[in-house]
């Protein structure tokens, strides 16, 4: 532990992870924090890959922490695009309701 | 020295990632997102990971944490009401959470000691980010344009999601105005004196 070694990164992404998952329980009226709680769950795993890549001396895990950044601007565009819809059609973004715009 | 800037940098992610969540206004959940994906950058940074480090911040701050702030401010909604009712859940939450908490500590107990000896930010190269490139446009090449068309197929999501035609709306119509011709517009009359038209 006197030394940065991997242990360090994972305590902080599993903490970060678990601080995203809360946020999602927390929030569970506001889509937009849901979204937030996602993005940080994804930096969370972010983290985990470059600490591995990094510690393992191989590459492949920062090219995989890329292609999860391109996957998470996307969810986060679409899902506010979704999101931005959703408040059009009913002046209000809470999720309880969500389940009336089925079928 | 790098364990101290660790432990101050990690405090910070940690922090305001708890501050996200725990905002009252979306808004300062927006801010405190950006602060916790700065930071991470520097965690990064640490370790050497310098390429990926300054794409969260391109990619992360100079996008999707800009994107969150527009729809937030950009939505009219009522924030107050919306938090009512969430202090219910936060035993729930915290629950689970430290469910997760354990699971991975008991993964941790169960792994044995973690030691990777060969650190290396750049395998193969001078810097990361030449050894990044050495291999995204050769061996993962299709990864790469996989992820350009993930953001393509987004992209267009996005804008047929949220385009739509308003009736009523006066729009500037470029070829209805250049095609307009003098006879159209203008009608020569010779009243006579006393009538009118």
């Amino acid at each position: 532990m006197t030394e940065l070694g991997i242990l360090h990164f994972l305590i902080v992404s599993s903490a970060l992870f678990t601080v995203g998952v809360v946020g999602i329980f927390v929030n569970r009226k506001n889509v937009i924090v849901i979204l937030m709680a996602l993005e940080l769950i994804l930096l969370s795993v972010n983290i985990n890959l470059v600490a591995f890549s990094v510690f393992t001396g191989t590459i492949q895990g920062q090219i995989f922490a890329m292609l999860v950044l391109t996957v998470a601007a996307a969810e986060a565009a679409v899902g506010l695009a979704i999101l931005v819809v959703y408040f059009r059609n009913r002046r209000d973004i809470s999720v309880e309701n969500v389940d009336l715009m089925k079928g | 020295m790098a364990l101290i800037a660790f432990g101050l940098i990690a405090a910070v992610v940690i922090l305001s990632a708890v501050f996200v969540i725990a905002a009252r206004n979306p808004v300062h959940s927006v801010l405190w997102l950006i602060l916790a994906f700065f930071s991470s950058a520097g965690l990064m940074v640490l370790i050497g990971a310098e390429f990926l480090a300054m794409l969260l911040i391109v990619v992360y701050v100079g996008a999707v944490a800009v994107l969150f702030l527009f729809v937030v401010m950009m939505l009219d909604v009522d924030f107050v009401e919306l938090k009512q009712g969430s202090l219910g859940y936060w035993p729930f939450a915290l629950l689970i959470g430290a469910i997760l908490i354990a699971e991975m500590a008991l993964v941790w107990a169960a792994s044995g000691a973690l030691t990777f000896d060969n650190f290396d930010p750049s395998p193969g190269a001078e810097t990361n980010t030449e050894a990044i490139g050495a291999v995204m446009y050769t061996q993962y090449l299709l990864l790469f344009q996989l992820a350009g068309v993930i953001l393509l197929v987004a992209m267009i999501g996005a804008i047929v999601l949220t385009l739509r035609h308003r009736p009523n709306v006066k729009r500037q119509d470029v070829g209805k105005q250049t095609g307009r011709r003098r006879s159209d517009a203008i009608e020569m009359k010779d009243p006579a004196p006393g009538q009118g038209i």
